[in-house]
Formats: C-alpha cells, structure tokens, sequence
C-alpha cells in the first residue's frame, strides 16, 4: 500500500516539500486544537478556567472533572453523572447496529443472488431511504412505536435506528455483494447448501470489508443521534448524547466548564476507539470492488 | 453413470428464445461437447442441465429419470465452472468436503474420499492452502476434484480451460480425456473452442443462435458438415467456401470458379440427381485447406486429385506447414503447403485439389447438397 503510494507521489523538489509540509502541519494544528482545549481544560480546576487562558495546558492536574462527570454531576434533576445515559447508549447502538448489519446482509445477499422479478425497483425504494430526513419520520415513528407498546424504552429507540439504517446497510452490501462471483453461489447450490448455508459459509466468511464499514457507519450514526434519543426516549432510556445536553443546561449557579468538557469527551470516547480500531478497514472497504486487487 | 437425454428443449429470457428445440442424446460414458459461437446458447442449455436456469419447455433426462423441477444437488451432476468457482474462504481441502459437509457424510468417509481424488489428480500436497495461494492450473485441478467426490451420474464442465495459458491448456485437454477414460463418467462440456471439441469429444453438438445446426462424432462434423455454419466454424485455419457455377461438359459435372486477372478454374463435381438440380447455378463449394495442396505434398491415396493453377498472394510459414493464400471465388482461400514447398509469390503455381474431401453447399439455403 504505501510503496505504491510513493510510486504515484509526484516529484517534488525541496522547498515545494516544505511548504507542503508547513501546510499540513498548519492543518492539523487546526484541526486538533479544539480536542486540546477540551483535554487541556477538562484537566483543569475550575478556578484556573476561570482566572485564565484557555489555551494553556494546566498547572494543577486533577481528574476529579471526569469522576464528577461519569458518576456525581448534576443531569437533569438527578445527580447521577453520565454513567446510565452511556449503558444506555451502549445497549442501544448494539443491537441496532448489529440487526441492521445483518438485515443489510441478507438484502444485499437476495438483491443479488436471488434476482426476482422488481429486485431493482425494491432497491431503489430502499435506497430512498437513504434520503428521508430525520424529522419527517419522527410523527409517524412516536405513533407506531406508541402502538407497539415501545414508546420510550431502549427497545424501542433499536427499533427506530435499525429500519432508519436498513436503507445504508442495505446499499453497502448491495453493492459489495453485486462484485461477488455468482458461480460460487451456483457451484454451492450444485453442492446442496441451501439459502441460508450459502449466505453463513459462503459469502459472510468473505464480506470482512464491508462489515467494518457498515458497523463503523451505523456505530457512528447510532452513537451520536440527538433527534431520536431526544424524541423517542424517556427518564430511564435516554440515550448518552440527550444526556450531555441535559449536563450542559442544568447548572447549579456556577457553570462547570471542565466537567462539561470531560463529559463531551466521554460521549465521544467510543466512536473514536472504533474508528482507530478499524479506521484502515474502513478506506479499504470503501475501496473494495473499485479496482481489482 | 447414466446417458443424458435432451427432448426438444426450449428456453426463452423473456421475449428473447435463447434455445430453439434442442434434440440430444448422448450414451451413457460418451463426452458430448457443446460447441459453438459466443451468445449460441451453448452455457445456457448446460445451465438447463445442472438445473441453473429453468427451461421454458421440454424434457432433460439423465439414466431414465426426468430431471424436471429437481434442485442442482438432487440432479446427480457436478460441475466445473470456468472461474473455477472456488470458495475463496476455504482450504483446498474444506472446498472439496463441503458437499459432502453438507449432505451430512461421515467425516472418516470424507477424508477417505478426499485422499482418493488428491492421489487422482496429484494436488495432496495442496489440500491445506487457500485458493489464492493457487497457480491457475492447480485451481483448475481443485475444481475438477471437488467434482469428482460426488461420483456423479454425469460431469458438466463450462469452458473450463478458457482462463489457462496455451501450453497449460493442452496439458490439462489431456489430463481431462484421461480422465474420462479412466473414470467413464458421461460428461457434458461447454467451449468455444473448436479444437477442444474435436480433440476431447465422442459427440459434438454443434450450436448457434439457438438451433442445434449439427450433432454427430468429430468425424462426421469435420468430414460432412451438415451446412456452411459448421463447416466454417470447425477446423482451423477453418473451410474455403468459395463460390462458383456448376456447368455440365463432356466429362461430366464441373464447377467454374473466377480465379485472378479473369482467368477461371474448373474442377469435377461427382454426378447426382441433387447437384443436377443446380445446373447453370452457383453453388459453395468447400474444401479444408490441407485437401489444397502443392502437388507433391498431395495425398497419394486420395482417388481423385485434379492440379491446377493459381495465383499465390501471400505465404504464411507456420513452422510444420506453410499457408498460401490464393484468391478464389472473388475470396482469399487458404492452401496448406509442406513448410519445405517453394512457393513463388505473385506468380501462378500448381495447386493439387484432393476432390474427395470436397463438399458443395447451396448458396441460397447454406444446406449441404448431398
């Protein structure tokens, strides 16, 4: 990968070399700075926050910010910190995610093995769900969920994220599995494996790409929905994102800067891990089928 | 083992007939080779009989059990794709056990089976790699064992050496016919190669746009082409089809055929009712490039060789023979000349006409005049 990088870099003489370099320094100063001022303050005592810059790194260390926000601060009108509203989080993002990567699967696995008459018109229509926005779903959700008995419950809000990615995940592997030699499917049917043992042995066993890129694509969308958590949860079940919120606005006289920047971070924790994790995946999943090799 | 019977099969996609009627049969331990142009229908009827595509209408039996409406795996057949169709997940090993994973056979019998056909096709000592750690000969081989474990009633094979390199390609046409010797499985095999056909098969089936335009053996389909289509498709470098006029003389029967600078050719056409209906018109006549030769190199055992003269345009050396092109019939024609025949370019030399292996076409019908 990098060697053939190198071999399609452009010559490149040495002060142009620098100036590049200056710029993409430039950039990523830019581009970090705002997760420094969150670190750097959320580190911080109060009263240094408020007696200087906001820019310096810290003269006292104290991690009590993090402890108060995870499990003492004020949220809403309990005193709880984040703690619940991130294990909500977690066992929402979960089984969404995974449903709706599996569901996503096994559409993309019928819409082309098992072509029917109207396989392309059933995409297409999927594929529109890509481009519903949020908020016209929400009155037609809130009724169905309500008619479901889900309203409110963490269930509920799975639901929601699953249908609302189906339209993303289903266009994923569509798309990956259209790529996907057909005479390996035939030859498993000449074998005697049937539908489901030829989407288990055969074609799950070679989707690793694409897998990462729909969990990281839904694990993201999922984690960070403020819009659904905010209109579809209750007291018990909201999710982390709608729980920020509510630490930022309920204030007891004194705004507490470094908590609330220690708390940004915590909700934002897991999406980072999971695109370090598996980030090359990622570009090499969007690359797959795009060129051969 | 069973003979494979094809009772006027018809299959359309749509609007669009792909199979128009097709009549087979080919005896139990026989090799049928489909052959034919891309686009003839020829991997579409293979389909039909591996139970792939539905047919439209007609019968498929193989031994004498109607395979309609049966799934692939209860078909008794294998089949070798032309990518092989190797799972990609799965050792050498795990690609050949996976049928016999599926229907649920002890894994003692499995490995038993599994040693069986690596000894056959010597590829033991790749049971453990993936494919992609193949050579495409050796994937060639996989895929042909994973065939063989089934000990089917009949093998059906999909142009399966079309991603080889030539040399390789010859190597495994061998290894294949050996194979059927040796096993004496009826197989059905798919190319568009005419030289696979004639070298592999005991029947070829010749195909195009849907209609079977000749089945018989390699002989019969080499020798006696039933029309121009097969006559022109089979052999390499393929049939002159030259045009001429069929005139009564003296001696009998003779076609007239314009050769260079308003000169003509006459050659003798054996007498029968059929051809007579033809007098005074112009018929196709067909001769394979090595029935034209220089007159040395003519076939002394031939009862009929007639010489004449005519205009050599072009020489190709081809190491074992050297091709001569004339022009005949307005066409270029192709002569086969021993590689040590001296040819004079652009000048008029005798060439020997071997007129039992000539055939004559009727230009309006492309039907062999018989």
């Amino acid at each position: 990968m990098s060697a053939s990088s190198q071999d399609n870099a452009l010559q490149t003489s040495g002060i142009m070399r620098a100036m590049i370099y200056a710029l993409l320094i430039f950039f990523v100063i830019y581009y970090l700075l705002p997760l420094w001022i969150m670190i750097a303050n959320s580190l911080k005592p109060l009263e240094e926050i408020h007696s200087g810059d906001m820019l310096a790194p810290p003269r006292s260390i104290t991690f009590e910010p993090w402890r108060s926000a995870w499990s003492t601060t004020q949220v809403g009108v309990e005193a709880t910190g984040l703690r619940p509203y991130f294990i909500n989080s977690i066992l929402m993002v979960v089984p969404a995610v995974v449903l709706s990567t599996f569901l996503g699967a096994l559409n993309g696995y019928v819409l082309t093995k098992w072509q029917f008459r109207g396989a392309n018109l059933v995409f297409g229509l999927m594929l529109l769900a890509c481009f519903i926005p949020f908020q016209i779903v929400l009155i037609p959700m809130a009724r169905i969920l309500g008619m479901l008995g889900l309203a409110g419950t963490i269930p509920g809000l799975v639901m929601v994220h699953t249908i609302y990615g189906l339209g993303f995940t289903t266009l994923f592997f569509r798309n990956y599995y259209a790529a996907f030699p057909t005479e390996l499917v035939r030859a498993a049917q000449i074998d005697g494996a049937s539908f489901f043992q030829v989407f288990w042995r055969i074609l799950v066993p070679s989707s690793g790409p694409i897998i990462v890129v729909t969990i990281i694509w839904q694990f993201t969308n999922v984690w960070n929905d403020f819009l659904f958590g905010a209109s579809f949860s209750s007291y018990d079940s909201t999710p982390i994102t709608v729980a920020l919120n509510n630490l930022v606005n309920s204030s007891t006289g004194v705004k507490e800067y470094n908590v609330h920047f220690a708390g940004a971070i915590l909700a934002a924790l897991p999406t980072l891990i999971v695109y370090i994790v598996s980030g090359r995946y990622f570009v090499r999943g969007l690359m797959a089928g795009a060129v051969k090799g | 083992m069973a003979s494979l019977t094809i009772d006027k099969l018809t299959k359309s996609f749509g609007a669009v007939d792909v199979l128009k009627g097709i009549d087979l049969e080919i005896e139990d331990g026989g090799f049928l080779v489909l052959v034919g142009p891309s686009g003839c229908g020829k991997s579409t009827l293979l389909n039909c009989i591996a139970g792939l595509e539905k047919t439209t209408s007609g019968e498929i039996r193989i031994g004498d059990r109607n395979v309609e409406g049966l799934h692939p795996s209860k078909r008794d057949i294998a089949m070798v794709f032309q990518s092989y169709a190797l799972y990609p997940n799965m050792t050498v090993r795990g690609n050949i056990s996976f049928g016999m994973e599926i229907r649920g056979i002890a894994k003692a019998d499995q490995d038993r089976a599994i040693q069986e056909v690596a000894d056959m096709l010597q590829i033991g000592n790749l049971l453990d790699r993936k494919p992609s750690q193949l050579s495409g000969g050796q994937r060639q081989r996989v895929a042909m064992g994973r065939a063989l474990v089934r000990h089917p009633q009949v093998f059906l094979f999909d142009e399966p050496l079309s991603n080889l390199d030539a040399k390789l390609r010859v190597d495994m046409r061998t290894e294949i016919k050996r194979l059927h010797s040796r096993m004496g499985t009826t197989i059905v095999y798919v190319t568009h190669d005419q030289i696979e056909a004639l070298t592999l098969a005991t029947k070829i089936a010749v195909l195009e746009a849907g209609y079977l335009q000749q089945f018989g053996t390699p002989d019969e389909i080499y020798n006696d082409p039933a029309n121009m289509f097969v006559a022109d498709f089979m052999g390499s470098p393929s049939m002159n089809l030259i045009e001429g006029r069929l005139t009564a003389s003296a001696d009998g029967l003779e076609v007239v055929i314009d050769s260079h600078d308003d000169r003509s050719i006459s050659l003798p056409v054996p007498d029968s009712a059929a051809m007579r209906q033809h007098l005074d018109h112009s018929i196709v006549f067909g001769i394979r490039p090595e029935a034209m030769t220089d007159p040395d190199g003519a076939d002394r055992t031939s009862s009929r060789v007639v010489t004449r003269d005519c205009y050599i345009e072009v020489s190709q050396p081809a190491g074992s023979d050297t091709f001569a092109l004339t022009k005949l019939g307005g066409k270029e024609c192709i002569a086969r000349f021993r590689a040590d025949a001296r040819i004079e370019l652009g000048s008029f030399s005798p060439v020997s006409f071997n007129m039992t292996k000539a055939v004559f076409f009727d230009p309006s019908t492309k039907e062999r005049i018989r």
